[in-house]
Order: C-alpha cells, then sequence, then structure tokens
C-alpha cells in the first residue's frame, strides 16, 4: 500500500524508504580512507614540522573518524553513519586500553629477557654488590612462591566456606555484617594490613620478621576477593540443580560440595587466581613484615626472606645498570610466574568446567 | 511400593503470605493424579509440600498433616532428606547436572548419598532405570558424555530416571512437559503411564488433554483473586471431572470459560 514511504527527515532528497537494498559504501572504503588520512596526516606534520609521531597518529585517527563519518553520511544515512561512527569509538577505546598493556609488556620482556637465564634463577643476590652484574632472584623467588603458598593455604579455604556460608546459609544479620565486614576488608590498604600484622605479631606477641608474617598479611588482603568471585560464582548456580539433588533425598552440605561447588568450580577458580596474582605482586606488607634478604632463607617461620616485588623494588633504588637490569628480569619473572598460574587456572577450570557440547 | 498420601488440613505460607489454604484430600496409591488450575493457585506450591520441597524457599512453611501410609511427614523426628528419598521429584525444566555424565546423572542420587555401589550393581541400576525411563536405547552408546548434550525431551526423561533409580514410592512431577515438544510429551506420558504400576504418581499439568490422557484422578485448584490463598475445589475421577463436574467452577475452567 505504501511504496512512496518517503524518508525526507535528514535530507532534502528523498530517499525511498521501501527498497530493500540503500546504497551502502563499497566495501574497501574503510581502508581507502584509512590510506587517505595516514596520508594527510603525513602531509601536515611534514608541513606544519610536528616532530613527535603520536601527533601525526591523532591526526590520522581524528581525519578517519571524521571522514569516515561524514562520508558514511552523505552515502549510506544517518543510521549507518552512527553505527559506524560507535565501532570506530569502540575499537579506538579497545587500542587506548590495550596500549599500556602491550608497551609494558614490550618493555619489560624486551628489557627483562637478556638477563634472564639459568644462573639467575638459581643463585642469590649474596655477596654480589648493587654496581656488579651477576647474582639472582632464586632467594626472591623462594620466598615469593612460598609467601604466596602459605596466604593462599590461609586464605582460600576460610573465603570458600565464607562464600558457601553467605550464598547457601546466610541469612538475617550476621549475613548482612560479614557481607559489610568483606567490602571493608576490600578496601583495606596493603599497608595497613601489613601495619596490623606488625603491631600484632612481631610487635605484641614478639616474634621476629618471616615470611610467615608476610603471608598472614597477604591472606588478609587476600581474603575478601576470593569472598567476593566466590559468592558471585555460587549465585551463578541455578537454584533448580540445587532442588535437583536435594529432591533426590542428598543432604544439603553434599549437594553443596558435589552439585554446587564442581558446577561453580571455573568461576572460582579464575577468582582464586585473579586473588593470588593479586598478592604477589604485593609489595608494602613484605618490607614490613619479611625485611628482605640477599641470602637464601628457606624457612618461611624463622628471619628475614625477601620476594619478587620487594627484590625489584631494591634492585631498582640501588640505581645501577646492573641493578636495574636485574630489576627489569625479576619483574618479567613476576609477570611470568602470576601467568603461569593463571593459565594453570584456565586449564582446570576447563578441565572441571561443565560440558554442554554434544 | 506405591504409598498412598492423606493431606489434611493443610496450609502452606511464604514468610507471612498464605500460598494455598486449608488443603484436604487423599492420593491413591498406584495411581496417576493429576493437579489442574489456573497460574498462581498454589498447585506447585502444593505439590512442593508432599516431599518437604517447599521449606527450601526461605521463609516457607506448613500447618496440617500429610501422611504418607499414616506417618505423618512433618511430625516431630521426620527427616526431610529421608522424605525426599521416599518422595521422589520432576522438574518443569529438565535439569540434568551440568558437571555429570549421563551415567553419573542417574546414579547421581545413589553416588551423591553416599553409600558405596559396586560397579557393576550401578550398571545395572543405571540400564534398568535409563530402560524405565525409555531412554536406554538412544543414549546406550554415550553413557560418558555430558547429560546436558541431550535433546530437551531426553533430558527430562534422564531426570526422571534419575528420579526413579533413588527408588522412591511417589513421583511428584511439577509441569514435566511444559516445555518440551509435542513428541517428547507423548513419549514422558507414554512412560508415565508405564511408571504408575510402581509409583505413586501425582502430576502438575496446565494441558488439561495431557490431564485427561494420563490421570484417574484429577484435582482442581482455583484462587478467588489475585494474592489471595489458592483453595482445592474439587477432586474427583478424570472422566468424572472433565465430563460432570459437581463444582461449577470447575466446569467453567475446563470448558475455557472462566474469568
Amino acid at each position: 500500500m505504501s511504496e512512496q514511504h518517503l524518508d525526507t527527515t535528514e535530507r532534502g532528497t528523498a530517499v525511498p524508504l521501501a527498497t530493500l537494498r540503500p546504497p551502502r559504501l563499497p566495501r574497501w572504503a574503510p581502508g581507502a580512507l584509512l590510506v587517505g588520512s595516514v596520508a594527510f596526516a603525513v602531509v601536515v606534520g611534514v608541513v606544519g614540522r610536528l616532530h613527535s609521531h603520536l601527533q601525526w597518529g591523532l591526526i590520522a585517527a581524528v581525519v578517519f573518524v571524521a571522514a569516515t563519518f561524514g562520508l558514511a553520511w552523505r552515502v549510506e544515512g544517518r543510521r549507518h553513519a552512527v553505527d559506524r561512527l560507535a565501532s570506530l569509538l569502540v575499537w579506538a577505546c579497545f587500542l587506548v586500553a590495550l596500549l599500556p598493556l602491550a608497551s609494558l609488556l614490550y618493555e619489560t620482556v624486551r628489557r627483562g629477557v637478556p638477563h634472564v637465564d639459568w644462573y639467575f634463577l638459581t643463585h642469590s643476590m649474596n655477596g654480589v654488590l648493587s654496581w656488579q652484574a651477576g647474582g639472582g632472584i632464586y632467594h626472591a623467588l623462594l620466598g615469593t612462591v612460598e609467601q604466596v603458598a602459605i596466604a593462599s593455604v590461609i586464605a582460600i579455604p576460610i573465603g570458600l566456606l565464607t562464600a558457601v556460608y553467605l550464598v547457601e546459609y546466610g541469612r538475617g544479620r550476621l549475613a548482612k555484617a560479614i557481607t559489610f565486614f568483606v567490602d571493608v576488608m576490600t578496601g583495606i590498604p596493603s599497608i595497613v594490613a601489613g601495619l596490623f600484622i606488625l603491631s600484632l605479631w612481631i610487635m605484641m606477641l614478639d616474634f621476629g620478621y618471616s615470611g610467615f608474617a608476610g603471608a598472614m598479611a597477604l591472606s588478609i588482603l587476600m581474603m575478601p576477593i576470593v569472598v567476593r568471585s566466590t559468592e558471585e560464582m555460587l549465585k551463578l548456580v541455578p537454584a533448580e540443580l540445587r532442588e535437583a539433588s536435594l529432591a533426590l533425598g542428598v543432604p544439603k552440605w553434599r549437594t553443596i560440595l558435589r552439585v554446587v561447588l564442581p558446577t561453580a568450580i571455573g568461576g572460582i577458580a579464575t577468582g582464586v587466581m585473579l586473588a593470588l596474582a593479586r598478592i604477589a605482586g604485593e609489595t608494602a606488607p613484605i618490607i614490613l613484615l619479611v625485611f628482605g634478604t640477599n641470602m637464601i632463607n628457606g624457612n618461611v617461620f624463622e628471619g628475614a626472606q625477601s620476594s619478587l616485588p620487594l627484590y625489584v623494588y631494591e634492585q631498582w633504588s640501588f640505581g645501577t645498570e646492573a641493578a636495574y637490569d636485574r630489576a627489569w628480569a625479576a619483574a618479567l619473572v613476576l609477570i611470568a610466574f602470576v601467568m603461569i598460574l593463571n593459565l594453570a587456572a584456565r586449564a582446570v577450570a576447563r578441565w572441571k568446567a561443565p560440558k554442554a557440547s554434544r | 511400593m506405591a504409598k498412598r498420601i492423606d493431606v489434611n488440613g493443610l496450609t502452606a505460607y511464604y514468610g507471612t503470605h498464605r500460598a494455598i489454604e486449608d488443603i484436604t484430600m487423599h492420593v491413591e496409591p498406584g495411581a496417576v493424579t493429576a493437579f489442574i488450575g489456573p497460574s498462581g493457585c498454589g498447585k506447585s506450591t502444593f505439590l512442593r509440600t508432599l516431599n518437604r520441597m517447599h521449606e527450601v524457599t526461605p521463609g516457607g512453611r506448613v500447618e496440617g498433616k500429610v501422611l504418607l501410609d499414616n506417618e505423618d511427614l512433618y511430625g516431630p523426628g521426620v527427616d526431610p532428606v529421608s522424605v525426599r528419598r521416599t518422595v521422589g521429584m520432576v522438574f518443569q525444566r529438565p535439569n540434568p547436572f551440568p558437571t555429570m555424565s549421563i551415567y553419573d546423572n542417574v546414579a547421581a542420587g545413589l553416588k551423591l548419598n553416599g553409600t558405596r555401589y559396586k560397579k557393576s550393581e550401578l550398571d545395572d541400576i543405571v540400564e534398568k532405570n535409563l530402560r524405565a525411563a525409555n531412554l536406554w536405547n538412544e543414549v546406550k552408546d554415550r553413557l560418558a558424555r555430558p547429560g546436558a548434550g541431550l535433546s530437551g525431551g531426553q533430558q527430562q526423561r534422564l531426570c526422571i530416571a534419575r528420579a526413579t533409580a533413588v527408588e522412591p514410592d511417589v513421583l511428584l512431577m511439577d509441569e514435566p512437559c511444559s516445555a518440551l515438544d509435542p513428541i517428547s510429551t507423548l513419549a514422558i506420558e507414554d512412560l508415565i503411564d508405564k511408571l504408575k504400576t510402581r509409583y505413586t504418581i501425582v502430576i502438575v499439568t496446565h494441558n488439561m488433554q495431557q490431564a485427561a490422557r494420563v490421570s484417574d484422578r484429577t484435582a482442581f485448584f482455583n484462587l478467588a483473586a489475585i494474592g489471595q490463598p489458592g483453595k482445592l475445589i474439587e477432586i474427583d475421577a478424570t472422566q468424572k471431572i472433565f465430563r460432570n463436574p459437581s463444582v461449577q467452577a470447575t466446569e467453567d475452567y475446563i470448558s475455557g470459560r472462566f474469568g
């Protein structure tokens, strides 16, 4: 009935709405526009004597977005133009977000890789002076592994059980209070957690510096993250599964252990790994509680230890070329350490996750 | 063995909200009883009070008595876990455990309860119940595959096999076919017909033809208004309910002249 519905809102010229093949930009258009924008930016840069290539890139980007938008508006109409603009903005945000990450990784790898070798991984800094080359991170790596392991052993069970309580059992005031305090704990600065353990463990109870003291502070930082992420994951488990299990005459605790937790295990593992990654890079409480040393000390319960972030900090503050190299290399090892943990968690999660494939 | 259920003056609450009020009826052993009625009339709530699943919902509680072969399910010292082992349940949406294989889903009730079974015993139980659920031929070659990979109808039959594997006396079904296509529905209905010799079956359904096809007795529930508690209007032989109900409201509902 309406072959002549006309779209006259955008431009003076009437475009019949009835057409199913409205005019589109050719597929090579975005590419051509990109090349054109870059060329334009180069010309402007050369003519205007702009030294920073960042400025060239910004000009190219702005021109590209503006040209795409304008051209699309002319040819394709408002909806497609806005669509292209939105896509470009999302891409731009993506690139901006990726830039720091990529440059950080690039820089760490570039400066760290030449100095990471077997010697570096298996020797301590004992007897190495700050301006001397050589030395290694064995003592720091050992310290980090031990402290993170002990912090996990303390924090993960408590965190998991707290989350299970909150989701499966908690009703009323106690649950609300726990949720509130977990939120408060999330906001505790790491230095405060360190000071708390320092005053309680070292000053009041009169124990010495040790990796264990550091691990306790780390577990304080880790616990709320584990609780929060586990809680969210458990909430995602459909109530139907719990009911199905309960209706089979399975007691509640077995339902939680055998149905709810396995269903959520993937997400829980990811959350725990995030918490691990967070505490593995923690420096402040380590400085306060573990003190730092150049020697290998495998005993977490007695005497000063070191850790990777602390090592990076120490080396950097020496300010010599050799120490800078060691700092970058140690930073690379720390990143790799966290990444390996992460990949391991992903693997576990994938292996254990619900299988819906046909 | 199929058991008889007598309900005496049962009222169920969610917190302070009264969901169903003063229901008195009995469910015949070894027969299919259908609950019909408009949405919100408390059919499902009532069904869930029959195996104490109602109280799993926060704030859920009941007054009155449910006698299973003269034993009060809500009596002092009665363990809801034992009740649920005796009175099994199949839900509206098929809900196989996503972490488990088809085999493990059927064996779930036995395994999760912690009893140790020999592999051969368990194999027999799984095969027997999958056969009883008319699913064996479709899945026998892929017992180790995840249960969530089956079609909706197969999943629902898997859930029925899972429910029967713990050998309950009563099987409650809460709209078991509402998420299924007609062919799967037919398969489930055939299955219900076959199972009723061994179990007392109670089925909630919105599909009146289904109630007429599968049930021996039908109960009609209704509510006075939204927010009012649901009540049992009448229960009688299915033929009587559908051909010549004693209450006008039932006839109105069945013939589509309600509201």
